[in-house]
């Protein structure tokens, strides 16, 4: 079995203990192996991996020294991939082929990673288990019967089970952390704007942000310094300057001061996550750091103020669907409205029509003050509490989510306890803030995440903290055991 | 607030979604429920605070207004669910 560590697999390469294509195929082995169980993956590219795979021995063979040449990697089916197929796990886009690259992937492309294939999600990106996707339900790597976590729940399951080194994900309220924290894996949503939307599938664009999903912390590093950066086809891009990710990964901690918020340990949290979790800041505060007890007081805010303006921003965005362009068209339409109406209907699942009808109704006329205009006053006051805090700490911790992953089904019929799922990570998108999770424990066997929060743009200093972390506990390097055909 | 059927069917049409008698019904009670969620933001007093619409309070970048994007016309319609010569097909709109 090969390791899930960059940098090391990087020196395999360039010593010819084994080439990219042989990693490549032992993915692609893998793969056929473990996933018809989990169903991480919604399009395998056997042959294209191949021949990204060849190109990069001969960049190898050539002296390049960037560690991601050669690694064999996944992307969420929500980026755009050119000539191949980009679904977001709709049936809107079940025929989608891109005729564009998106900003993500093709810098992965060029720093020399091997797309292997696009990984299932949440359709659209909307949900917190992955139970809503066009091609079924992922399954939990720890344990079949459980979530993933969603939206990023392909990404997350096939970096638990070694079916990809590494893997892209996307964040609009958790969809990176949750699914990172369910898994047993590292996972980072970077800054608003750090790296660019453009070419992903928008679903709320003043949340969105893409990040990278692997073992470590040290391999989110090298990934984001492939995405990280302005690009003028995003218009909300940050040209803030990016730093080497991996150039402080080894700062030690002293004096560093984290907050641990009161409200993040409240009545919702599970007593068992809550002690995994302070368990966890404690192991910090061996490494030089101070716990400060802190108040994010207008954190509940974050439900409401998130689910008015993703849907509609969500509603906005997914009107250019619409039978014309591309994607699914319904049989036989007798005139436009029809045809218009019947695409939608038939194309969108369940959750999507009804994010879209919510924010429909938040963006119609005579409702917009009180729930749009509404909840970005709020959300003014959440981003408000971050920049408060960030004042007196460094960086804020606490758990990822209430719990370990639930079962399968156990929340589908109740979606107002599926939205609360996500108490714990809205605040960072709406503040705008970098967020990752790290595995800190188990209860019964399932993995804990440990939520840190940090400054705008400090995601050097998160990953130097997650990669501390990763240096004296080994939770993160704990991986599930597959059986054949599981 | 109560969200009847009669809203949920006049949201629908806005939204260009078609739904059956039994959708309408789902939809009526899992929307009330999400509206009855965001309803807590009412009690808040938010008086004189700036509404946040960009989480780093950025402007719209401008930039010169000049041709940066090649012809992909051919590229772009042969994914239409139709197309010819060009053009994307529709059902007839005028009659």
């Amino acid at each position: 079995m090969h390791s899930q560590n960059i940098t090391l697999l990087a020196q395999q390469l360039r010593n010819k203990e084994f080439s990219s294509v042989e990693l490549t195929q032992y993915y692609l082995e893998q793969i056929k192996q473990h996933d018809a169980s989990l169903n991480s993956f919604i399009t395998l590219t056997e042959e294209r991996a191949l021949d990204l795979a060849r190109q990069a021995d001969i960049r190898i063979q050539n002296g390049e020294n960037n560690p991601l040449i050669g690694i064999p990697i996944a992307h969420k089916d929500l980026f755009c991939t050119e000539n191949t197929l980009t679904t977001c796990a709709s049936k809107i886009l079940h025929n989608f082929v891109p005729p564009y690259e998106s900003t993500v992937t093709q810098r992965m492309l060029e720093s020399g990673t091997v797309m292997l294939g696009k990984t299932n999600m949440d359709e659209f990106a909307m949900g917190s288990s992955n139970e809503n996707s066009y091609f079924g339900a992922v399954k939990n790597p720890w344990n079949l019967n459980a979530v993933p976590g969603g939206s990023s729940g392909g990404s997350a399951a096939a970096v638990s089970a070694n079916l990809a080194v590494a893997a892209t994900g996307t964040d609009t309220g958790g969809s990176i952390r949750q699914p990172a924290s369910f898994c047993g894996i590292t996972g980072l949503k970077p800054t608003y704007g750090r790296v660019s939307r453009f070419g992903m599938i928008a679903f709320a664009s003043s949340l969105d942000q893409a990040g990278p999903m692997a073992r470590s912390a040290e391999d989110c590093a090298h990934i984001m310094n492939s995405i990280a950066g302005f690009d003028d086809k995003d218009s909300t891009s940050s040209e803030t300057k990016t730093e080497d990710y991996t150039a402080q990964l080894n700062l030690p901690l002293t004096g560093l001061k984290i907050g641990l918020p009161k409200e993040y340990f409240g009545e919702a949290l599970d007593p068992e996550v809550a002690k995994v979790t302070l368990d966890a800041a404690k192991e910090f505060e061996k490494l030089g750091a101070t716990l400060v007890d802190i108040s994010l007081p207008n954190l509940n805010l974050s439900i409401p103020s998130y689910y008015v303006i993703a849907p509609s921003e969500a509603s906005s965005n997914l009107s250019r669907f619409d039978g014309v362009r591309f994607g699914y068209r319904c049989e036989d339409p007798k005139d436009l409205l029809d045809m218009y109406m019947r695409s939608r209907s038939e194309g969108f699942g369940a959750e999507v029509q009804k994010r879209i009808m919510v924010g429909t109704y938040a963006l119609s006329e005579g409702y917009y003050d009180a729930y749009y205009l509404k909840a970005q006053k709020i959300r003014r006051l959440i981003k408000q509490d971050f920049v408060n805090a960030l004042t007196e700490v460094d960086v804020i911790m606490g758990p990822v989510a209430p719990t370990t992953a639930f079962n399968l089904n156990s929340k589908t019929q109740d979606p107002v306890a599926m939205y609360l799922e996500d108490i714990y990570t809205l605040s960072a998108n709406l503040a705008g803030i970098p967020a990752m999770s790290i595995p800190s424990g188990f209860i019964d066997k399932m993995p804990v995440g440990l939520q840190i929060m940090g400054n705008y743009f400090a995601e050097a200093k998160l990953l130097n903290i997650a990669h501390q972390f990763q240096q004296h506990t080994d939770w993160h390097t704990q991986t599930p055991s597959l059986t054949e055909g599981a | 607030m109560s969200f009847n059927k009669q809203d949920v069917q006049k949201v629908a049409h806005l939204a260009r979604l078609s739904l059956s008698d039994n959708e309408t019904e789902q939809y009526q009670e899992s929307i009330s429920s999400v509206l009855a969620l965001v309803e807590q933001m009412q009690s808040i007093n938010t008086d004189g605070i700036e509404p946040l619409c960009n989480p780093l309070e950025m402007t719209q970048r401008l930039r010169e207004d000049e041709v940066t994007e090649s012809n992909q016309r051919d590229s772009y319609t042969a994914i239409a669910p139709r197309s010819e010569k060009g053009l994307y097909l529709v059902p007839q709109v005028i009659d």
